[in-house]
């Protein structure tokens, strides 16, 4: 059925086809409209699950620990602050191999108080142990909230589905929501072998020594790198049952590019309008769209790219003392490709500036002509 | 001799807790009022060391870990997962120290207690961090020695009773092992009532409090007898005074044989006298009002 939907209700309602049991729901502008939506689809029926309405975001993960470690498929929702409150429960929950589902509505961190998109929220919890998922559209937050689950589900891993505060958590847009049925098919319910079951008595998460604690988290890494081929398995099944295809790199008119934005999120429209505007004008303009974010596909990258290659990173976030997230990922995963890529990083859009197809084609002539430094950071501040 | 105490032994007998720890002799009996369909979350305490490092467990019940601040969140998550497969009859019971309990995890169980979560949370009281060496926490009494208050703590303790009351959870006790049959009672009882329960253990710690391991019981049952730790409940607002001495026993008794105690001057040790002598007063006259 087409229904017209924000990001945040499309969020919300992928939460409620997935068949989550325990949802917990703590306010933080701009993903409170999620808990709301919840509400009311739990007032009027739609929803089934158990909504919990807890005092704080470091509760909210806490009680998914507990009801997930019960057996029950569970969901959140937060931003900002919230996802920074919550960064203890974030190991917790993927060393206990939870698969917990959140969506992270990108804002930026205080202080200053700022309310608007900036990926530093998501970003800086990258080594947390969850799997991370950057959505260009409502269509693909509803999609992606569905095969997390299914994902997290097969990995022993959480799931973090991230999308932009405001320019698409509020933004409507014409949204194809699959029926019950067939979403069930797609991702039957979660029945684990391993729960707190009192017919037979464990103890979870009790004190580990070196050797032991070791080995889990190896076992942990080797499952995350394993993610990527059930992602792509995943994937797959998506398309088959529902006809829309997710990689974790989403190319845009880069095979014969000789210069790539690279992007994550809502923004990666406006480089795709940017690169068109760029070849109406005879440039071998292209870009590239970051899906997944962990497990880093660092092979899909260097499949991708060649060295005669300039690559503009445009990062919404910034890791004081070194550069934008995005960037030291990219020049990490192509250390060994020679002869690599010469990349530059942006930094632009931070606490919620516009990243306009203008700014965008000045951020591809800058790295295009080689008039900047690549080995330094490009600000790009607000024009506003 | 017969007794109301189940044989039924739930915690084992291989467990990491010092000589003379309380908290064991309180789990001993707080399982055996609750039986089997138990489920236990336990924040960072003593409890997380003496439940036994993987892949041990000394509990024959099944065991959540939890961070510190986040107790009564987990145990409702818990509970939330049991009712959405089906299981409505499990009690899920949070174990925590004082320091989560008064300190780092009181916004949690705040609110689970506001929201009427069903649960049973229960704080043993040790009036320190004993886990991490004897630090002061919020219920630590005034004048008592720690690592982090060497001339003596110079606060009263918190009254976390009160603050739970104001909740209007659906019942409250406080529990003594000096007192099995009291307290087995008590746990046996929440087990059967709906919504948010809170016990308070007395919990003697022979290291953290400096006296011999064979005093423990001594000094729980001193303690309740000199009126520092009354047993009472209160079940839906109505409250009940479950062992009133006619004469109260100088507080001086229980607190002599504690070493943490040394360095309170007779002026400090007759101000506390009044303050118990003040509280218990008024427990009694809210005995005579109910
Ligand atoms: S330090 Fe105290 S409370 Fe902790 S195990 Fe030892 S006796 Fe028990």
């Amino acid at each position: 059925m087409k229904k017209v939907l924000t990001g945040n209700y499309a969020a919300a309602e992928a939460a409620a086809l997935a068949g989550v049991q325990v949802a917990s729901i703590y306010p933080i502008t701009p993903a409170t409209q999620i808990g709301e939506r919840l509400s009311e689809m739990s007032a009027e029926g739609s929803f089934g699950g158990r909504l919990i309405r807890v005092e704080s975001e470091h509760s909210a993960m806490a009680s998914l620990l507990g009801a997930a470690s019960a057996g029950a498929r569970t969901f959140t929702a937060t931003s900002s602050q919230g996802l920074a409150y919550m960064h203890e429960m974030l190991h917790w929950v993927s060393g206990a191999r939870l698969p917990v589902v959140m969506v992270d509505v990108n804002r930026a961190l205080a202080a200053p108080w700022n309310l608007w998109s900036d990926q530093s929220d998501s970003l800086s919890q990258r080594d947390t142990g969850w799997l991370q998922f950057y959505c260009a559209s409502s269509q693909e937050v509803l999609d992606t909230v569905l095969m997390a689950f299914k994902i997290s589900e097969k990995t022993f891993l959480p799931s973090m589905v991230v999308l932009d505060g405001f320019t698409l958590s509020h933004t409507y847009e014409p949204v194809d929501v699959p029926d019950e049925k067939a979403v069930r098919e797609f991702l039957p319910p979660w029945r684990p072998e391993s729960r707190l079951d009192t017919g037979a008595p464990a103890a979870f998460g009790s004190l580990a020594g070196a050797k032991d604690y070791i080995r889990l988290r190896r076992r942990m890494a080797y499952d995350m790198e394993q993610a990527l081929s059930v992602i792509d398995d995943v994937a797959k099944e998506f398309e088959r049952l529902f006809g829309r295809r997710y990689e974790p790199l989403a190319p845009y008119r880069a095979w014969d590019a000789d210069t790539v934005l690279v992007i994550a999120g809502a923004a990666a429209g406006a480089a795709e309008a940017a690169v068109d505007e760029l070849r109406r004008d005879g440039h071998r303009a292209g870009s590239l769209r970051l899906r997944v974010f962990r497990p880093f596909p660092a092979d899909a990258l260097r499949r991708m790219l060649h060295g005669g290659m300039r690559l503009a990173v445009v990062d919404r976030s910034f890791s004081q003392g070194s550069e934008g997230t995005f960037s030291q990922e990219i020049k990490a995963a192509l250390y060994s490709s020679s002869p690599k890529p010469v990349t530059t990083g942006f930094v632009a859009g931070l606490g919620g500036g516009d990243i306009t197809v203008d700014l965008l084609k000045e951020i591809w002539a800058e790295a295009h002509n080689g008039t900047v430094n690549p080995a330094e950071t490009v600000w790009m501040e607000d024009a506003r | 001799m017969k007794t109301s105490i189940p044989q039924e032994e739930l915690l084992r007998s291989g467990h990491q807790a010092c000589q003379g720890c309380a908290s064991t002799v309180a789990m001993r009996y707080a399982l055996k009022g609750l039986g089997r369909r138990t489920i236990i979350v336990v924040p960072a305490c003593c409890w997380t060391v003496i439940s036994g490092a993987a892949p041990n467990s000394s509990l024959d019940v099944p065991l959540l870990h939890a961070p510190f601040a986040s107790a009564a969140a987990t145990a409702c998550g818990v509970k939330a997962g049991l009712q959405a497969r089906g299981d409505e009859e499990t009690t899920v019971m949070v174990w925590a120290g004082d320091g989560s309990t008064y300190d780092i995890g009181l916004q949690s169980w705040s609110g689970a207690a506001e929201r009427g979560e069903d649960m049973l949370y229960v704080c043993y009281d040790n009036e320190a961090y004993m886990n991490t060496g004897v630090q002061r926490s919020g219920a630590t009494p005034m004048g008592v020695w720690t690592m982090t208050t060497p001339d003596g703590n110079r606060r009263p303790k918190k009254d976390l009773d009160a603050l739970l009351e104001a909740h209007h959870i659906s019942y409250a006790a406080t529990a003594s092992i000096a007192y099995p049959e009291d307290f087995v009672r008590k746990f046996a009882k929440a087990r059967a009532i709906k919504g948010f329960r809170f016990i308070r253990v007395f919990s003697p710690c022979p290291p953290g409090w400096k006296y011999d391991p064979d005093k423990t019981v001594d000094l729980a049952r001193l303690a309740v007898l000199t009126g520092v730790f009354p047993l009472y409940e209160i079940e839906a607002g109505a409250f009940r005074l479950n062992l009133a001495p006619a004469k109260l026993k100088p507080l001086a008794e229980y607190l002599a044989p504690q070493g943490r105690y040394k360095g309170l001057d007779p002026e400090a040790l007759a101000r506390e006298q009044g303050s118990v002598t003040e509280r218990w007063q008024r427990l009694l006259a809210r005995k005579a009002a109910s």
